[in-house]
């Protein structure tokens, strides 16, 4: 079923009787040609450009939960295309630019809005540092503008500018970031992957990975043994347990990120916004929830909750900087898991198995990738070749001192 | 969460450097190969139940404590000082991918 304006009116007019579900619920088969570990953002697009590019349609997706209820369905939603390393900055370009025409591709509303991300700086240092980076991202083509103290005003007056401790210099605007709706990401890759035949498998958690003589040959679930010649691991905060499967020691440590929302409000805040004094960022969806969060909690943590110190932090952050959100009810809080390499890169790479192919190390910033990651994850499975604009990806970097250290701050597991 | 500091009591989260991992007890011999020192310094077991890393009381007495929890519940089973420990274990663990 086509989705449109027409179909939306018809079903109105008839009372809605007309909608089917957006995919199908089938039974594993014994064999697929390839199987997806991980039915998020980043597996369900792997799957879909594996079809829509790649011509293969004899594919599982196997999900442990439902489609849609990992980090893909509970994050900040933030989509940008502000990077600086070779390496990283020509694959969130790529990014952006499939984000662009995501929503003609899959006949699904994401809504996709570019509403422009502005990061804050407070010093003639980082005002220097924006700088370089904004002239990174136009060397990328993409769109960078430093915005002076009166340029931000225009943009959001709503700014403390007359505080002393963390005076307002300027920002960087990245016209073309913005945010997008989550779940509809999920569910609209999960429709694209299911419409060119690609099994969508819920409730089927892998329990182990069948290897024989180096080669991999299937995997063992809750819902039986299915046999593939190619399999990859797509699972973000899973990744440890899941490549353990596989005998393999991965460079992830998996921690927690919170993040919170607001009480629904009017249209207020039009843009993303980042505080360059304090670890808090900010967006508001189309609901009128404020979105915003701040940095890890900083230690290694699966309970999906953190703790009360980086609660205060972000609160006090944004009270800083943007003293009219003091009224508005925090309606809920949550924390990701994240899977966070020592230079907090991603990895997109072949392992040491013959068919086993590894997707993990989306660190905090997962969410705008997903487009890209499943392009070149694809483009890996299909091809046996790193994708252009990922080959920096490796599996094998921190070993070969190739490092994707877009902070600046060090490879080593507590400090990104 | 609250980590009781052998010498110091039970204080807030707030006090404690997070390190990382027991793996970084486990320093490789200098002449080690490549594989030992990649393995000590990036690769991690990433357990989601108990795990052992290393907390620095930062704000408190300065102890470096090797502290036993439970990744999924932030439950603190044990926590003891690194110093005065037996020599180190050797690296243990699988290799990794070559």
């Amino acid at each position: 079923m086509r989705y449109s304006g027409l179909k939306v009116i018809t079903e109105g007019l008839f009372g809605n009787t007309g909608w089917r579900p957006a995919w199908r619920d089938p039974a594993p088969k014994p064999e697929y040609d390839v199987i997806i570990i991980g039915g998020g953002g980043h597996g369900l697009s792997t799957a879909y450009y594996l079809a829509k590019n790649h011509g293969l349609t004899n594919i599982a997706v196997l999900e442990k939960g439902w489609i849609g209820s990992g980090n893909i369905g509970r994050n900040t939603t933030i989509v940008r295309a502000n990077y600086f390393l070779p390496g990283n900055s020509e694959f969130y370009s790529h990014s952006l630019k499939l984000w662009e025409g995501l929503e003609a591709d899959l006949n699904y509303n994401v809504m996709h809005s570019q509403r422009g991300l502005i990061n804050l700086f407070h010093s003639d240092g980082q005002r220097d540092a924006f700088a370089r980076r904004g002239n990174a991202m136009i060397n990328q083509g993409d769109d960078a503008i430093l915005l002076d103290r009166e340029g931000v005003r225009e943009h959001l007056p709503y700014l403390d500018f007359e505080q002393t401790r963390f005076p307002v210099y300027g920002g960087l605007l990245h016209p073309r970031g913005g945010s997008a709706r989550h779940d509809a990401v999920a569910w609209g890759y999960a429709r694209g992957a299911d419409r060119r035949g690609v099994d969508l498998i819920q409730n089927c958690e892998v329990t182990g990975i069948d290897i024989e003589d180096g080669a991999v040959r299937g995997v063992q679930t809750t819902r039986g043994a299915i046999r593939a010649r190619k399999v990859g691991i797509i699972v973000a905060g899973r990744s440890g347990q899941v490549a353990a499967m596989a005998g393999m020691r991965l460079p992830v440590e998996s921690h927690i990120l919170q993040a919170f929302v607001t009480e629904g409000l009017k249209p207020v805040i039009n843009h993303v916004v980042s505080f360059g004094m304090g670890h808090f960022y900010i967006s508001q969806s189309d609901k009128g929830g404020l979105v915003f969060g701040g940095d890890l909690d900083f230690y290694a943590s699966y309970a999906s909750r953190g703790n009360l110190p980086m609660v205060e932090h972000v609160m006090e952050a944004g009270m800083t900087l943007m003293p009219m959100i003091g009224r508005a009810k925090v309606l809920r809080s949550w924390g990701g898991i994240m899977d966070m390499t020592p230079d907090g890169s991603p990895i997109i790479d072949r392992t040491h198995i013959d068919g086993l192919f590894i997707d993990c190390g989306w660190n905090y910033g997962g969410f705008k990738a997903v487009p890209a990651s499943g392009w070149c994850m694809a483009h890996l499975m299909a091809t046996g070749q790193p994708h252009e604009v990922a080959r920096r990806f490796r599996l094998d970097r921190f070993a070969t001192g190739h490092l994707l250290d877009e902070e600046g701050t060090g490879s080593q597991h507590n400090l990104h | 969460m609250r980590i009781p500091c052998p010498l110091c009591g039970p204080r807030d989260r707030r006090e404690f450097y997070y390190y990382g991992a027991e793996d970084y007890l486990h320093r490789p011999a200098p002449d080690a190969p490549p594989e030992a020192w990649d393995a000590y310094l990036h690769l991690r077991d990433n357990p989601a139940g108990i795990t052992r890393d290393l907390w620095y009381h930062e704000t408190g007495c300065t102890a470096w404590l090797l502290v036993t929890r439970n990744t999924v519940t932030h439950e603190i089973l044990e926590v003891a000082l690194v110093a005065g420990r037996t020599a180190p274990k050797p690296a243990r663990g699988r290799r990794a991918a070559p």
